[in-house]
């Protein structure tokens, strides 16, 4: 027979488990809230813009938010979604087979001692905050490019359109290259981390068979693992199109299509950090901005959805991410 | 399937220089920031620019006193709502696996891959619109947004790793779950804890989107953390794409400071945990 003394301390530690998980329960619930309320805001807020414009607002290439005549804005958002497309392919026909080697590199060729001081370096690398990328991007790597690498592409590939132009730095082609040194961090670890969970099995059978080295990666670890690259490349995409500082500080912030990458353009998150201040009480203009990042969430929605379901769907992806 | 011994040779000669050089090439942005804002950041530097408020663009003199404690309020409004929730969180995914906390755990993992000025953008609907006003809070809200999934995934991921059998030498011993959560869990993983929350806050600091729409900028110092905010990243984006000299040696300077916090702040952390890396995925 529980005397009330029992009772009420057995109660009173009953009720302190409650209290720490109601807590874990209560901030668990502030993540799904995060992901709610952004989803809200952003429809909230860009109503009047898809109202007005529709899905005319994705294929109108005309930006022209205070109109000479006093008419109403005409907004079309292609010119930056025809920017963020072209920039993120140059980045990855840049990042990706770097990223790849130094996964590669680190996984499979870096010798013991090396090995973790060179994953040190390239996670360094990524902690970079973007605004330094950027002021480095703008008063030394434009410069850069505007003196020797633009010049030389066009004298020597000139004769194609994306080549041809004038160039002062600032353009498509210099942001491309800005953001591949952003995303080559985070491609190269994921990539890092999915080849290494690669079982060794997979390896030692092509070693047995006498394959060297490359033969092993590809014939037996790249395949095998070739889903989990894909997802890496698509996780990178997601980040390439949502990068904003740098690529805003660097890409001259025009609204326009043009097939030479070096001319000034625009991308959907730069147009937003560019153009915000410029709102002033025009609130079909706010509205599209606002539009413009629902475009951005929904796109990086996507990408991480999809970069994430692959990686769980490959056959080893329980060890992914374990062998740090 | 096998081509000649020497060509097969060389093949893979040629693959391990070329990844070796992929590494190389990725080195050289690094070491070419690191240089550039060492050398023409340190020119900047002097007491007046840890003293003195932040001059109009383009101006001589001044510092950045500003700039840093509106950084410093906007991380600290974030760090005290991120990092309680953000562990807490952390410990429910740990504590109630299943198909919920697979869920949770996978929308926090999006949430990282949002665009930081999508998060801008979400807070100034909800707080800056709302309530008409520009604020450190408001910054430090942005931040906590971005803050909160990340410490919940390290959290997690630092509980998965002890052993099963510590957890259940506790609760075998009639310690209760709470008990053994905080005692013995948290305890044992808390190195990887304190790495992950480091981190996180290493990478609020440097971010500039989630500021430019909420903190603002602000050429004095605050009078309370509901008046608009400079920052250091903000500062650094306004004074580096102006067209003055002077205001671009002034954004050196800042990035020098950044970097150094911002760097610094990782390398401790990596040094500490003898640079085992932590999980991208």
């Amino acid at each position: 027979m529980q005397t009330q003394v029992e009772k009420t301390r057995a109660r009173q530690r009953a009720r302190r488990l409650d209290f720490l998980h109601t807590v874990l329960v209560v901030a668990a619930i502030g993540i799904p809230i995060i992901a709610i309320l952004s989803l809200y805001a952003l429809i909230n807020g860009s109503l009047d813009s898809i109202l007005a414009f529709g899905f005319g607002f994705l294929t109108s290439s005309q930006w022209i938010p205070n109109p000479p005549n006093g008419g109403p804005p005409i907004l079309g958002a292609l010119p930056s979604i025809y920017g963020s497309v072209v920039t993120t392919t140059i980045a990855l026909l840049f990042a990706v087979p770097i990223s790849l080697g130094i996964a590669l590199f680190q996984s499979e060729l870096a010798p013991g001692k090396l090995r973790l001081p060179s994953i040190f370096l390239v996670e360094l690398l990524a902690a970079v905050p973007s605004v330094v990328y950027g002021l480095w991007g703008i008063l030394f790597l434009v410069p850069f490019m505007s003196s020797y690498v633009d010049p030389g592409l066009m004298n020597s590939l000139g004769f194609l359109p994306i080549f041809s132009g004038e160039t002062n730095g600032l353009g498509m082609f210099t942001a491309g290259v800005i953001l591949a040194i952003m995303i080559i961090p985070y491609a190269a670890a994921v990539m890092r981390e999915i080849i290494t969970a690669v079982p060794r099995a997979q390896r030692e059978a092509c070693i047995a068979l006498g394959g060297t080295q490359w033969e092993t990666m590809r014939m037996a670890v790249i395949p095998y693992a070739s889903t989990g690259i894909i997802a890496a490349i698509v996780l990178a995409m997601g980040r390439a199109i949502g990068e904003t500082m740098a690529v805003t500080m660097v890409i001259g912030n025009v609204a326009r299509i043009t097939p030479s990458l070096f001319l000034p353009a625009e991308t959907i998150p730069s147009v937003i950090a560019n153009e915000f201040t410029e709102v002033a009480g025009n609130g079909i203009y706010l509205a599209a901005l606002f539009e413009l990042a629902l475009i951005l969430f929904a796109i990086a929605l996507i990408m991480n959805l999809i970069g994430r379901l692959l990686i769980t769907r490959l056959a080893f992806h329980g060890k992914v991410g374990s062998d740090v | 399937m096998f081509s000649s011994v020497a060509s097969r040779r060389f093949i893979n000669r040629l693959f391990m220089v070329l990844s070796t050089l992929a590494f190389l090439i990725a080195l050289v942005p690094l070491l070419s920031i690191l240089y550039q804002t060492l050398s023409k950041g340190y020119a900047a530097l002097n007491l007046d620019f840890f003293t003195q408020l932040t001059p109009p663009i383009g101006g001589a003199g001044g510092g950045i006193i500003n700039a840093i404690e509106g950084s410093l309020t906007c991380v600290g409004i974030a760090s005290l709502i991120g990092i309680p929730v953000g562990l807490f969180a952390g410990a429910y995914l740990y504590e109630y696996p299943g198909k919920l906390a697979n869920n949770l755990r996978l929308v926090a993992e999006v949430l990282t891959g949002v665009p930081s000025i999508v998060t801008g953008i979400v807070v100034y609907v909800v707080i800056v619109a709302t309530f008409h006003s520009f604020s450190a809070f408001a910054g430090g809200i942005a931040l906590s947004f971005m803050m909160i999934p990340i410490v919940a995934i390290s959290t997690h991921e630092s509980l998965k790793l002890v052993p099963n059998s510590i957890k259940e030498g506790g609760l075998a011993l009639g310690v209760s779950r709470s008990k053994t959560l905080v005692y013995i869990l948290v305890s044992t993983a808390k190195g990887g804890i304190v790495t992950g929350i480091a981190l996180s806050v290493a990478r609020i600091m440097g971010e500039t989107a989630p500021l430019l729409f909420t903190a603002l900028g602000n050429q004095f110092m605050m009078n309370s953390i509901f008046a608009p905010a400079e920052s250091m990243t903000v500062l650094i984006y306004s004074y580096g794409t102006s067209p003055y000299p002077t205001a671009h040696a002034f954004a050196w300077g800042a990035a020098l400071i950044l970097l150094l916090l911002v760097l610094g702040l990782n390398v401790v952390v990596r040094i500490a945990s003898r640079l085992k890396p932590t999980t991208a995925i």
